[in-house]
């Protein structure tokens, strides 16, 4: 009956990207065969039409159709899938002509779109979810005012209700809470630009480059510049998002989805005018329990990262009333809801709703759920990274603030370690344990947001009546019962979660399993026979690749440009003066470092001034030898075999160093070119002054880029290797970038950006200087 | 009068012997019955008068050769070459044989009115020496007088401008060698032959030449063919040079050839024990064996390293000759065997080799595990006239750290080699085919060679090579106190200690093997029947 009443209608579904909306696009293509889908979908980078082929139709829900249909795969989808290109966040939907055109030929116009992420920024959520609804609405007042429009809401919309919620619209609603929605959506758009001209005031903009600073260090003016900015939009989302959270549980919803939601209900009812409504409010939507296949899920939902956490050990408590129901709904049943509503067409007398939940009729209690969960992930742990399975923790459902504030405490002691190690000389190992240390804060901050997040909702005490769900499946004919049926009765929630949900759960969420007793080791070689780091330098070294470009210090030779100073002033004087040398470089180090760390540019400009005199004849017999003697026994062999293989292979080498060119002299035959500083001369003597800029910071990737232009060569195809936060202008210039013994702050970057690290040790062998200054003069 | 060198049966009374393990070592308790210990001679009293024997050598020379002084005269051009850093083992104490002889014959060139002199350091592919290095090996007159005005030079075997291609040998050999050298009116070679392999035509031959040149001789085939590459008379290496010095002979180049000979004393007395026979130990002996080992334990690899380093040994001159090369080699070869050469009787199953903590190539630098592998394997097992002290098939058993560590100045294509090489392949076949060219081509090899102190891109190939014959003799290699990893690379099996590696070897050789202790350093010869 249902398939024969959907039989040549057309149905327009808003949201198809999202969870339920892929659900109900692919059911209906694979269920009811007579009707045809148009979809209605943001335009992107891309375009709708190839949205809609990547982000649904490639998506494994599909697999079963395409698996159906075989070689008429896409004869089918052509035939019956018309994509409109549209957006629900604008009045008029955003449609052009043929959009309309298309849209006034639906029957039924399934509004699925929404923003469903609980941390919404206030304004998204009501711009998305509050004024979404009545958008379409009016849409279809003026395109097809016959048309029915199913709203997808949330059984959520019943607030802090505790006891029964039935379903009726929440005017309807003798507990529901009366707010003009008009006012608030005047107010969010004013708490927008509030927040923006807020965060523009001197004082926030200082500590935005503060932050960027402390994270990037002496990167160079357009990245902190940018990075500050980042910062900037961060904190306004951050605090549209606060804003949300705090008007939401002002009115007594748990957050700015459920607030937003609600007042969508009413924004729809009171613009609806002729356009039959009917509304279905799901509860949690997890992953299907039978359709299209069990277990099909997509993104990572609300429950599961929870899940996960708990798994990982990370949550080692969550708050919940142990008797309070957890109301999930597998998405299949969900879908049959909708499609049946869609089918049944409006009720005569007016909006109606429908619930999609299990809490009435098949409860799943808290204690159920945890205790299903645990005996779960114990015979099926997840791995740690040693490959030792991990311990699930036995939860004893405190409360939500208990939990909160010790959560709270770890985050701050973490982020106190954290900044402490940030802040210190760090490199190789040590660099690492700061950005595990990092690691550790953020899956603290995470399990956090969790808490605060999704609290709320095992705590929920409402149960979410479902009397006109059921009486619309069984008004359904037994066939339909059978393959469109949507009463949670069938839910056997042990089988659910343990043989349907959980493993889709964990297979989604890609995250390391025990290895079965008896495979022995993991061989960290996938599936290329090659390790991540075999893999990662097979990348680099690939013949494709054009140009390598090197920084020196601490990437090649582990050294600076003091080192090299002391070691050239030193080189011709008598043990006294020597002495004294050494002592005024000790006492101005700390100053040098400090001056480093703000301006690497600046820092140079001034120190080369020291050179102001010396012989440059002198000085450039004197590089050669502070390269064979100095530099060399400081060098990591790997890298130069680095550059080598790099040349070996074909591609350019380009060394970008502030180094002096007296200095970098002896490095000529590794390189096609040298990039280096070279002070101005006066009668066989330097000036101390540079006669260009130095090449630091951002103008080595200038630099970069004009070489690649000179040569023809492709950035994207450039392999870049530096060591420090400082050099981020030239890694990120690169499409290949390498850290190189990074410091923290670089190390942390290039683990969060997935980089190639390498780890290259000096030679063991060598002799080892204390301090840099030249050999003893023969008397 | 000194005693000479002998084979000792191990017994129930004989004590642990001592054993080098790079920078240290240790006494070794031998299993009894089945040991035996080689010993080298004592050493033979020096020259009474050095300097009046080199006079009377550049006067009286051998073979068909005219005195020096009759050679010399106004005008002409002359070279003065000298054996490099690599020789002796360890450097002997100021003033060097080499200073001795330039001096003389620098005396005779003034008095002569020569005017263009210049020295040559006989590098070969060898690293260039520090200013420290030629003050100890000319003395601070010489230097001083020739360094600063450019006429103390440094052999470059990869400066285009200054070679010159002599010709092909009937073998079809090229022969190019240093164009100042060649293009002299006299070339005087001043040597200390320190092992019989040193000096003769292999002076000049090799260590005046070029890549091109060396690659004839300093190939796998070669050093396969040269048993052992110390006895001339059985050395292709030797019989490769022997054809080069005669082509270089018949081009007109004029060499005069100074060859000079050591005794054996090659440590100071505090060291004294090294060089004398465990059961003679005076309490003296045993304090300073204690003393030393107690303070290398306490000391760090690199302190270690450097105090080794320092040593210099108190060798004295036994042996001046002069004139033609090949009548002063042999004469040269005579001396050098009177004092080295031990009599052996029959080889066994097993050779116990303690390496030194020096070889040629890492003076005041490190012993990295190519050149541990060439010290035992190369030198060590190749001290030999007649046959080897172990069998065919048998186990050579080296004592050393070998730690994965190079000095990045002087060995940076060792560096490459062990990572790049010796990753894929132990082969030196294998090797030389696949990966020789590449490293001896190498333009930043090059550029270290030439400018800096660094050995020549090829030579840790050559490293290879010299252990070849052994690798092909023995049946396996095991290093006792090894580095596993890095012992495993080099293609030998890591022991922790004598019983394991002794237990190791039973696998190829059997239970119950004969056992051969090469009492090593001061250098001795086995002449085994």
């Amino acid at each position: 009956m249902l398939r024969e009443a959907l039989a040549g209608r057309r149905v327009a579904v808003t949201g198809a990207t999202g969870f339920l909306g892929t659900a109900l696009v692919e059911r209906l293509l694979r269920c009811v065969p007579g009707c045809e889908v148009a979809v209605l979908v943001r335009p992107g980078r891309r375009g709708a039409a190839e949205r809609v082929r990547r982000e649904v139709l490639r998506n494994s829900c599909f697999d079963r159709l395409r698996r159906e249909l075989g070689d008429h795969f896409d004869t089918e989808v052509d035939a019956r899938l018309v994509t409109v290109a549209g957006d629900v966040g604008v009045e008029g939907l955003g449609l052009d002509p043929s959009g309309e055109a298309q849209l006034a030929g639906c029957d039924t116009v399934i509004h699925s779109a929404a923003t469903v992420s609980f941390d919404s920024p206030l304004d998204t959520a009501v711009e998305v979810n509050l004024l979404g609804p009545s958008r379409v609405a009016t849409t279809m007042r003026r395109l097809n005012p016959a048309a029915h429009l199913v709203a997808i809401s949330t059984a959520y919309v019943a607030g802090a209700r505790r006891g029964a919620a039935p379903e009726r619209t929440l005017p309807d609603t003798p507990w529901a809470i009366e707010v003009p929605w008009r006012a608030e959506v005047d107010a969010a758009r004013r708490a927008r630009s509030d927040a923006d001209a807020e965060s523009r005031q001197p004082r926030r903009l200082a500590s935005f480059q503060r932050e960027a600073r402390a994270e990037l260090g002496a990167a160079g003016t357009p990245l902190l510049a940018a990075r500050a900015e980042r910062a900037r939009d961060d904190w306004v989302r951050r605090r549209m998002v606060e804003l949300g959270k705090a008007r939401a549980q002002g009115l007594g919803w748990p957050d700015a989805y459920a607030y937003s939601k609600a007042l969508g209900e009413r924004a729809l009812l009171d613009s609806c005018g002729e356009v039959a409504v009917s509304i279905v409010r799901p509860s949690i939507i997890e992953s299907s329990l039978a359709e299209p296949v069990p277990g099909w899920i997509r993104g990572f939902r609300m429950a599961d990262p929870v899940i996960i956490g708990y798994a990982r050990g990370l949550l080692r408590e969550f708050p919940g009333l142990p008797e309070g129901i957890v109301d999930v709904i597998p998405v299949d049943l969900v879908v049959a809801a909708v499609l049946a509503v869609a089918a049944r067409g409006p009720l005569p007398d007016g909006p109606d709703v429908v619930h999609a939940a299990s809490g009435a009729r098949n409860p799943l209690r808290y204690r159920q759920l945890v205790d299903l969960v645990r005996e779960w992930f114990t015979d099926h742990p997840l791995a740690d990274s040693r490959d030792q399975p991990i311990a699930v923790p036995e939860w004893s459902f405190p409360g939500r603030r208990t939990v909160q504030r010790q959560l709270r405490r770890t985050t701050r002691a973490l982020y106190g370690a954290e900044r402490l190690l940030q802040s210190l000389p760090l490199r190789g190992g040590r660099a690492d344990l700061a950005a595990r240390l990092e690691e550790r804060r953020d899956e603290a901050e995470r399990a956090l947001s969790y808490v605060e997040l999704y609290g709320a909702y095992t705590e929920t005490e409402a149960v979410f009546e479902v009397d006109r769900l059921l009486a619309l499946h069984r008004s359904l004919p037994p066939a339909d019962q059978e393959s469109f049926g949507m009463d949670p009765a069938v839910i056997d929630w042990r089988r659910f979660c343990h043989d349907v949900y959980l493993p889709s759960v964990v297979a989604h969420a890609r995250v390391r399993q025990v290895p079965p007793a008896g495979a022995g080791r993991r061989d960290p070689r996938g599936a290329t026979g090659l390790t991540r780091q075999e893999r990662g330098r097979r990348a680099i070294l690939a013949p494709e690749r054009q140009l390598a470009v090197f920084d020196l210090e601490n990437t090649l030779v582990a050294s600076n440009v003091v080192d090299s100073y002391a070691w050239l002033a030193t080189r011709h004087d008598g043990d006294p003066t020597r002495a004294a040398f050494v002592v005024r470089l000790l006492r101005d180090a700390p100053a040098m470092l400090a001056a480093d760390r703000v301006d690497r540019g600046d820092f140079l400009r001034a120190f080369y001034r020291r050179y102001d005199g010396a012989p440059v004849e002198r000085l450039r017999t004197d590089g050669a030898e502070l390269w064979h003697e100095l530099l060399l026994t400081r060098a990591f062999p790997d890298g130069l075999r680095r550059v080598r293989e790099h040349r070996a292979v074909g591609h350019r080498t380009l060394l970008v160093t502030g180094a002096l060119d007296v200095v970098v002299e002896p490095l000529q035959p590794l390189f096609d070119e040298i990039v280096c500083a070279h002070l101005g001369q006066r009668a066989g003597r330097f000036t101390g002054e540079l006669l260009d800029a130095p090449p630091t910071g951002e103008a080595r990737a200038a630099i970069m880029a004009d070489y690649a232009g000179r040569h023809g060569l492709d950035l994207a195809e450039s392999v870049a290797y530096a060591d420090s936060a400082s050099d981020l202008p030239m890694l990120e210039a690169a499409g290949h970038p390498v850290a190189v013994n990074p410091e923290t702050k670089l190390a942390s970057i290039a683990r969060r950006r997935g980089w190639h690290v390498e780890r290259w040790p000096r030679s063991p062998g060598g002799p080892r200087r204390v301090l840099p200054v030249g050999p003893r003069v023969r008397p | 009068m000194p005693r000479p060198g002998f084979v000792l049966e191990v017994d129930r009374s004989t004590p642990p012997i001592l054993t080098w393990r790079g920078d240290g070592f240790s006494l070794e308790r031998l299993p009894v019955e089945r040991s035996r210990v080689i010993y080298p001679a004592e050493p033979e009293a020096g020259l009474p008068d050095p300097d009046g024997a080199i006079d009377e050598a550049l006067d009286h020379p051998l073979g068909d050769s005219e005195p020096i002084g009759a050679l010399l005269r106004p005008g002409m051009r002359l070279t003065i070459a000298f054996d490099d850093v690599s020789l002796p083992l360890p450097p002997m104490r100021r003033p060097d044989n080499r200073q001795r002889v330039i001096e003389a014959v620098l005396d005779r060139a003034a008095t002569a009115g020569v005017d263009d002199v210049v020295l040559v350091a006989a590098l070969a592919l060898h690293r260039r020496m520090t200013e420290a290095e030629l003050r100890h090996a000319l003395g601070d007159r010489v230097y001083d007088a020739f360094a600063p005005e450019g006429r103390l030079l440094q052999h470059d075997a990869e400066d285009p401008d200054g070679l010159v291609h002599l010709g092909l040998t009937d073998r079809g050999e090229d022969v190019e060698i240093n164009r100042r050298a060649a293009e002299s009116d006299l070339l005087v070679y001043v040597n200390i032959n320190l092992v019989s392999m040193d000096g003769g035509h292999k002076s000049v031959a090799t260590g005046l030449a070029s890549y091109r040149s060396l690659r004839h001789h300093h190939n796998v085939r070669t050093m396969r063919q040269s048993r052992s590459f110390m006895d001339q008379h059985h050395s292709e290496l030797h019989s490769a040079n022997w054809r080069m010095g005669r082509l270089i002979a018949a081009s007109g180049v004029k060499v005069f050839q100074v060859e000079t000979t050591l005794n054996n004393d090659a440590f100071p007395s505090q060291l004294g024990f090294l060089q004398r026979r465990e059961w003679e130990w005076t309490a003296r002996d045993r304090a300073a064996y204690l003393a030393t080992t107690g303070a290398l334990r306490a000391g760090s690899d690199r302190l270690n390293r450097s105090v080794f380093q320092s040593v210099k040994a108190p060798y004295a001159m036994t042996g001046v000759f002069a004139g033609e090369v090949e009548a002063v080699h042999a004469a040269t070869t005579e001396a050098v065997f009177r004092q080295q050469l031990v009599p052996v009787e029959g080889q066994t199953d097993v050779a116990l080799f303690g390496l030194p903590h020096v070889c040629p190539y890492n003076v005041h630098s490190i012993m990295n595990p190519i050149l541990v592998m060439c010290m035992g394997l190369g030198y060590l097992f190749n001290l030999y006239r007649g046959r080897p002290i172990v069998r065919e098939g048998g186990v050579a058993i080296l004592f050393h750290p070998t730690p994965r560590a190079f000095h990045p100045v002087h060995h940076p294509s060792y560096i490459d080699f062990f990572e790049e090489v010796l990753a894929d392949t132990t082969d030196p076949v294998q090797i030389e085919k696949t990966y020789e060219e590449r490293f001896a081509t190498d333009e930043w090899y090059r550029h270290l060679y030439r400018t800096g102190h660094a050995y020549h891109g090829v030579h840790p190939f050559y490293m290879r090579y010299w252990g070849a014959h052994a690798l092909e003799h023995l049946g396996r290699v095991i290093v006792v106190g090894g580095d596993p990893p890095t012992v495993r690379r080099l293609g030998f099996l890591p022991a922790s200690t004598l019983d394991d590696a002794l237990e190791m070897a039973s696998d190829v050789v059997g239970p119950g093997s004969t056992i051969s202790h090469f009492h090593c350093p001061p250098v001795l010869m086995a002449d085994v029947s």
